[in-house]
């Protein structure tokens, strides 16, 4: 250890070289990188979506993804009238890059939830949602909508995908959530989530208030309004519980609702 | 250790002076990422990488580091290295790195990246160094990788991904113990892996810290 390279301009010297060299590879590599990361970001939102619309298949490519996905129409919709809006209300011209979790957080494009109203645990929302929605000729086959709210530990963030009444499920899956494995963390299993195909939301003739149950000790053949009951998850009474609420929530009046309703009489 | 040999640097850490059974560093991620192969491997490669990595650029400009400021100068190039890994990962195995999520940025925090290159690398040349990097880094993988192993195969009945033992969950008869999905499970498994290490090679138990005295007095009658 020399004496001479322990003065005060060489520490600065050697810090500042250092600096200089690892912020020009950090940036290198993110600037470098990028691209490809927001390609696999796109294509891990547009896979969530396919899968919660039951259009996913393991190991497809990313073509097959984009080519899939690409019979989707994405739209925006203003949550309280449920009208499409367009992209340049939200501030983009491209419908696919507005974000609305993001847009939870500007207070220009979201709201407050009061309280009462809260039952997703999410405390505010965006006032325009972003859907996609896969019609066949005039009629729409499928719709897919953004759903999130808070479980146990944390907030579950995923897709449910109705038929073409706007009422019947064909699929729900959540990307992204940290319950507790092997217990809430089962919402991922496919073999729970395939329970949810071909069950209603509402009830016929008043379609409001989306009756979606889930029920301990698995649903019986002959138990009453079966339709709308779904089994919990074993062993996550909290999980089961954000996962009802939150669908309840965003199916009820403060969520898609009004938009599904306009949907069914093809007002939209 | 200034005359230490290639090879003995290389694969001295793997057993006789694992990081974590020996060491006991590491052990926050080996027990948060252990959950499934898969995983475990992407992360032992990032830590093989970025230990290697480390440790041979500290010891290129070992000369030169200012003894004031050394670790912060480590810590610095650690760091660098890190989040070029993390991008990479984002970049080519995006599922993984979401999985992986906040603990491939915490591997800057990793005490055997640290560890080695204040350690190893600020004595030794480059070449030592770069292995005493990999070896270390595999040293840790070992001990993760039988960790992995047991949790995926009791916590889901599965390894790699490819069911072997069928959950009651999706109709097998398997009833997966769901403790070994959860964190904690690691400290017994890791307990048990340096037990047995220790019983194969005696000369690992450490000197005890005190020694009981015999009773020399009759008490309580």
């Amino acid at each position: 250890m020399a004496k001479a390279k322990e003065t005060v301009s060489r520490t600065v010297m050697v810090a500042l070289a250092l600096c200089i060299v690892c912020s020009v590879i950090v940036s290198a590599a993110a600037v470098m990188l990028r691209p490809a990361q927001i390609t696999n970001q796109n294509l891990d939102i547009k896979s969530n979506i396919l899968s919660a619309a039951g259009m996913y298949e393991q190991g497809m490519s990313a073509d097959e993804i984009e080519s899939v996905f690409s019979q989707f129409e994405v739209k925006l919709v203003d949550l309280d009238t449920g009208e499409y809006v367009e992209p340049s209300a939200v501030g983009v011209n491209d419908p696919m890059k507005y974000d609305q979790y993001k847009a939870a957080s500007n207070p220009e494009l979201s709201e407050n939830i009061p309280a009462t109203q809260d039952k997703a645990g999410i405390k505010r929302r965006p006032k325009v949602a972003k859907i996609y929605l896969l019609a066949e000729g005039d009629d729409f086959k499928r719709v897919v909508l953004p759903i999130h709210g808070y479980g146990l530990w944390s907030t579950l963030y995923g897709f449910m995908s109705l038929e073409g009444d706007a009422n019947t499920i064909e699929g729900i899956g959540f990307y992204d959530h940290a319950e507790t494995p092997g217990l809430g963390g089962e919402v991922d299993n496919p073999r729970w989530k395939s329970q949810w195909v071909g069950k209603e939301l509402y009830d016929e003739g008043e379609q409001a208030e989306p009756k979606i149950q889930l029920v301990k000790g698995g649903v019986d053949a002959n138990a009453q309004a079966k339709e709308h009951k779904v089994d919990a998850l074993s062993g996550a009474t909290l999980t089961s519980r954000g996962v009802q609420q939150l669908v309840n929530y965003w199916m009820g009046d403060r969520g898609f609702a009004p938009y599904l309703k306009k949907l069914r009489q093809g007002e939209v | 250790m200034a005359d230490a040999s290639a090879k003995q640097v290389l694969f001295e850490p793997i057993f006789s002076n694992n990081p974590i059974a020996l060491q006991i560093l590491g052990i926050c991620s080996a027990l948060a990422v252990t959950t499934s192969v898969n995983v475990t491997l992407v992360m032992c490669a990032s830590v093989i990488a970025v230990t290697a990595f480390s440790n041979l650029a500290v010891s290129l400009v070992r000369t030169q580091i200012p003894n004031s400021i050394r670790i912060i100068v480590q810590m610095t190039i650690i760091a660098s290295l890190v989040i070029v890994v993390d991008q990479i990962l984002k970049a080519y195995a995006y599922e993984i790195s979401k999985q992986l999520s906040v603990f491939v940025g915490l591997i800057i925090t990793n005490c055997i990246v640290m560890g080695r290159a204040e350690g190893f690398a600020m004595k030794n040349g480059p070449w030592l160094s770069f292995l005493d990097g990999i070896g270390n880094g595999m040293g840790y993988s070992v001990l993760l990788l039988i960790v992995a192993f047991c949790r995926e195969l009791l916590g889901s009945g599965s390894l790699m991904g490819f069911s072997l033992m069928p959950v009651v969950n999706e109709g097998g008869w398997y009833v997966p113990n769901g403790l070994l999905l959860l964190p904690p499970s690691a400290f017994f498994i890791i307990g048990l892996i340096i037990w047995g290490l220790r019983a194969w090679k005696p000369e690992q138990v450490e000197a005890p810290d005190y020694k009981m005295s015999r009773h020399k007095t009759k008490e309580a009658f």
